[in-house]
């Protein structure tokens, strides 16, 4: 084999094992890209695709029990079959990695500083351990951490995931690589600090002319920023090209059904969304033929015995597809918009009747968390204030989507509606009565009408219950006799698409997008009127995700439900809400229309949040004006007189005098501008942002 | 960070002196101090035992809570600890075995925790492979051997050596051998040969303990993200171990070698009659089947104190190791 490449990185034919006592895991099957000098590529796929293993391949940072094959070639050298020490050599300044979880990925027992240095001085042994201190602190400051002298000093439990993720790439870049690996670096991020992080990959990047793989599973993180993607499925590439070809002339089913399946923020709303039926195959056992074709709505029956190999399209061979088909899709012989059915919508003789009226109102929520100290003499020392004056009521039939990132509080105030408890202070009214003066049997009742999904439907339900008993445990909690239960659960199931001959299975044996939809029949099953979504998909695929949102809506309209839907991610929630309520620090800053708060908004910080969240359409990703966020989200500790949002405001700092006067000193009051209810002074001038942001 | 030691250290203080008083009583309820006297022949009156044991402060005429009372009164003013039934105080027979103990207390728990340390991380790297299994299998048979079969099986060990070599090699019998002639440098290699069997005895067993808990803390950290972070930076496998993970994994370590010095501490009582040396623990024993209430209950304080200053030092070794905890 010729082993010359003129390529930065050369992945050929890499297949990687993991040698199991019930067979083997092949996780990589024969994955071949290139990266050049400074390009950036993106490797897209969803979980178990093998993105993640075939980057730790290069590294060669795998277990030692993994079997690799294929090669991989670093500046024209080979780098399998090298030692740990010579590896070692190279990582860290040929190659750098930025790993996910930025909360996990610094020794908790070394100072920031310390640790950066450390990278440099494994490097350059003649570097002096002061020089090495500075330099940590300069890089510091390069991936804009405030004040980076006193924050080299801090041990890694003292910063928050965005800084720590600062300090990781600090570290990447501090020999200047050739090459950055990034993998998944913002997915456990919030939206606001993503979009900061992704900015400073992208300045270090310039900084250091280094090459970047980004590996994700959001295509609209790889949107704005790649130059080429790969696409993955079941340990192969299955697409790949430039970021215009892959988004606007998709040619592998796959990638048409998940830009299809994806709900986009600027599309969201108007349409179904498509989703891709079935799951991603099991590794272990895969089938011969094409791993997708189960899934593939134009599969033949030479999908289901050979494997396609990845075909250039048009002859330019950085464009490919692994499709036994691509000629046809790229031809346009095959619609690419018609290859996946659209759902249709619940016909109008299934849609429950509703009357107009408000089943849940919330008024001046609070919830205060009193903070003390001292072991035998506890003491206030602050509070808090984790609801801060929360008010809003959801119709019959209608869905609130509530919004912020996480620490806003979005979950204390579901936590505090499904108590039906007297809160501290304001009012919760269930279909037009306060709960705080129902007795302890009215309360029981009214919890048949408030049921809840949560986030995690692996860790949400009972492993050790048949799903049946998971479903039908809120109808024991009311005494329902066991005939009336099984035969509930029955057509619940029914309902959210499972199969009723099901029922005695245990939930490990079902998938994430099952297990959610078990999740949801287990709430459906007491005949509620409102449902409290708490991040129902946020856990799941992109790909199952579509499904889930669909059976929402669906349900939506036979049932006459009502959602509160709690979410931080803005594109499913414009899918699904009619109304929307922004949070920040324990207060609703912007509440009004789904419509005019996406296409509106008013508030700051609205418009901050929605300009972070990456959209998977380069043409449009490219053209946006991204406002960045200074700094993270104050602790809610943290007495800030006036407006709250003031210390992170964009529109604060361009404002006059008496202008910054009034926020410093007055918190606003939720007033009606346009079609929403905003908290600001100054909503009238918000397109000075847009002004500001557009001159460079 | 001080104010924090401080306070811990006051509660383990408290908590040792709750621990002497409660074995106080408790010697003072069980123990029958007169018995030692009525088995004499020709038998004392009731009246001389009687004044003796109203000497010693152990008379059981007296109300228990106005003995205690006195013992401490005198603990208080005179720094008094009584008397033992030999006619010595308290506390000169403590301070004649308190050296004897210690040494062999520190020497062993430092040779335990190092060995422990070290063979965990070694177990853990090398999980399931045989030097793994045969330290795993090694540690649970010292563990599951009473303390005084592990010391006569060192002897008879000593023993063959001895007998193979022709020499006296390994002494066992004693802290010192009685009325050796010679400079320092002769009598500290005697006192050293002496100390060899007892700290490998006792330092095997603390060893053992500890190299399972090193072993189980070093596999969580192995497949911690910072390790990776670490070799990714340049480290080679070995290095991150070392610098990143070992050091991590020693934190819990802290909190174990507070309560394994417990442990330790009754091992040693049991080693030090093996191996006849007159040290606190061979004073503990002595004093339960002499009915001896105050050198019991003095060897019980002994044993309270060493437990403090163990756990006020396991407090600031974990301050040290984890930066999380400072305050």
């Amino acid at each position: 084999m010729n082993s010359q490449s003129n390529h930065l990185l050369e992945v050929r034919d890499l297949s990687v094992t993991f040698p199991q006592p019930g067979g083997s895991v092949t996780a990589v099957r024969g994955v071949n890209y290139h990266v050049d000098k400074g390009e950036f590529l993106g490797i897209v796929g969803e979980s178990g695709s093998g993105k993640s293993v075939s980057s730790l391949a290069v590294m060669g940072l795998l277990p030692s029990s993994a079997q690799i094959s294929g090669d991989i070639l670093f500046e024209g050298r080979s780098l399998l079959g090298r030692s740990d020490r010579e590896l070692s050599k190279l990582r860290g300044e040929g190659i750098s990695i930025i790993f996910q979880d930025p909360l996990s990925a610094l020794t908790p027992v070394y100072t920031i500083g310390a640790q950066i240095a450390e990278a440099l001085q494994l490097h350059d042994r003649a570097l002096s351990k002061l020089a090495a201190n500075a330099r940590a602190v300069e890089l510091l400051k390069i991936v804009g951490i405030p004040n980076p002298e006193r924050r080299a000093q801090s041990f890694p439990h003292e910063f928050s995931g965005g800084m720590r993720q600062r300090a990781m790439i600090a570290i990447a870049i501090a020999n200047n690589p050739r090459l950055i690996i990034a993998d998944e670096p913002t997915t456990a991020l919030d939206v606001t600090i993503q979009a900061q992080i992704l900015e400073v990959l992208q300045k270090a990047k310039d900084l250091t002319g280094a090459a970047v793989v980004l590996i994700t599973h959001d295509l609209g993180v790889v949107a704005g920023n790649a130059d080429r993607i790969a696409v993955m499925y079941a340990g192969r590439i299955v697409e790949t090209g430039t970021v215009d070809q892959v988004f606007h002339a998709p040619t592998m089913p796959y990638t048409i059904g998940l830009l299809r399946s994806m709900p986009n923020l600027a599309t969201a709303g108007h349409t179904r969304l498509v989703p891709l039926e079935g799951r991603p195959p099991q590794l272990s056992n895969l089938a011969p033929g094409c791993p997708f074709a189960p899934r593939c709505p134009v599969a033949i029956d030479a999908c289901r015995t050979t494997e396609p190999p990845l075909t250039s399209i048009d002859g330019n061979p950085l464009n490919a597809s692994a499709c036994l088909r691509v000629e046809e899709i790229s031809g346009g012989a095959l619609n690419r918009a018609a290859l996946y059915p659209v759902p249709a919508p619940i016909a109008l003789e299934e849609r429950a009747e509703v009357a107009p009226k408000t089943v849940l109102a919330v008024d001046q929520l609070v919830r205060h968390f009193p903070l003390t100290k001292g072991s035998v003499f506890k003491h206030s020392i602050g509070k808090v204030r984790a609801v801060d004056g929360v008010s809003f009521d959801i119709k019959s039939g209608q869905t609130l989507g509530l919004v912020g990132e996480s620490g806003c509080g979005k979950s204390t105030t579901i936590m505090e509606i499904l108590e039906l408890a007297k809160p501290q202070s304001g009012q919760v009214t269930v279909n037009g009565r306060d709960v705080s003066t129902m007795s302890a049997k009215e309360r029981r009742t009214l919890r048949q009408d408030i049921q809840v999904v949560f986030q995690d439907p692996m860790a949400s339900l009972d492993p050790r219950l048949p799903i049946q008993d998971i479903i039908a445990e809120p109808l024991t909690v009311h005494a329902v006799p066991a005939r009336e239960r099984s035969r509930r659960v029955r057509d619940v199931m029914e309902l959210v698409g499972l199969d009723p001959s099901m029922a005695s299975r245990y939930p490990h044996e079902f998938s994430g997008g099952q297990r959610q939809r078990i999740g949801i029949a287990r709430a459906l099953v007491t005949d509620p009127k409102i449902v409290v979504l708490d991040e129902p998909v946020s856990a799941l695929d992109v790909s199952i995700q579509a499904g889930v949102i669909n059976l929402l809506e669906d349900l939506q309209e036979k049932l006459g439900l009502s959602y509160l839907f709690v979410a931080h991610d803005l594109a499913v929630v414009r899918q699904i809400a009619d109304n929307v309520a922004v949070m920040y620090l324990g207060r609703i800053v912007e509440s009004g229309p789904s419509s005019e708060i996406f296409d509106h908004p008013q508030h700051p910080y609205t418009r901050a949040l929605l300009s972070a969240v990456p959209v998977p359409d380069p043409t449009l990703e490219r053209s946006r004006q991204r406002i960045i966020l200074q700094g993270e989200l104050p602790s809610p500790t943290e007495d800030i007189a006036g407006c709250n949002f003031r210390t992170r405001c964009p529109l604060y700092q361009l404002m006059d005098q008496d202008g910054q006067e009034q926020c410093r000193t007055l918190d606003p009051a939720r007033r009606q501008v346009q079609g929403s209810s905003v908290a600001c002074h100054h909503s009238e001038h918000i397109d000075l942002m847009t002004l500001a942001t557009s001159q460079p | 960070m001080i104010g924090f030691i401080v306070k811990r250290f006051i509660n383990y203080a408290i908590l040792s002196a709750i621990a002497t008083l409660s074995a106080y009583l408790l010697a003072s309820t069980i123990l029958n101090p007169a018995g030692r006297y009525l088995g004499r022949n020709p038998r004392p009156s009731d009246e001389t035992i009687n004044s003796i044991l109203t000497g010693l402060g152990v008379n059981p005429h007296t109300p228990v809570i106005e003995r205690l009372w006195t013992w401490v009164v005198n603990l208080v003013t005179h720094g008094s600890l009584g008397d033992t039934i030999h006619n010595t105080t308290v506390v000169s027979e403590m301070t004649a075995r308190a050296g004897t103990s210690l040494r062999l207390l520190i020497l062993g728990t430092i040779i335990a925790a190092i060995v422990g340390v070290a063979i965990g991380v070694w177990g853990a790297v090398r999980q399931y492979k045989f030097s793994d299994q045969a330290i795993s299998y090694a540690s649970f048979t010292i563990l599951a051997t009473p303390s005084f079969v592990l010391g006569i099986l060192l002897m008879i060990l000593a023993t063959l050596l001895n007998n193979v070599l022709g020499v006296q090699l390994i002494n066992f019998t004693g802290e010192y051998t009685a009325g050796l002639d010679g400079g320092w440098w002769v009598q500290f290699w005697d006192r050293a040969a002496h100390l060899l069997l007892p700290t490998i005895s006792l330092a095997l067993m603390g060893a053992a303990g500890y190299s399972r808990y090193q072993r189980s803390a070093m596999l969580d950290v192995l497949s911690a993200d910072y390790i990776r972070t670490a070799r990714s930076k340049g480290r080679t496998r070995g290095s991150a171990l070392v610098r990143h993970g070992v050091r991590v994994a020693l934190i819990p370590m802290s909190t174990y070698f507070a309560y394994s010095f417990a442990t330790v501490l009754a091992g040693a009582a049991v080693t030090e009659l093996v191996f006849s040396w007159h040290g606190m623990g061979e004073m503990l024993v002595n004093a339960i089947t002499q009915s001896d209430i105050n050198a019991f209950t003095g060897a019980v304080l002994f044993n309270a104190v060493l437990i403090l200053i163990a756990g006020t030092l396991s407090d600031v070794v974990y301050a040290a190791l984890d930066p999380r905890v400072r305050v």
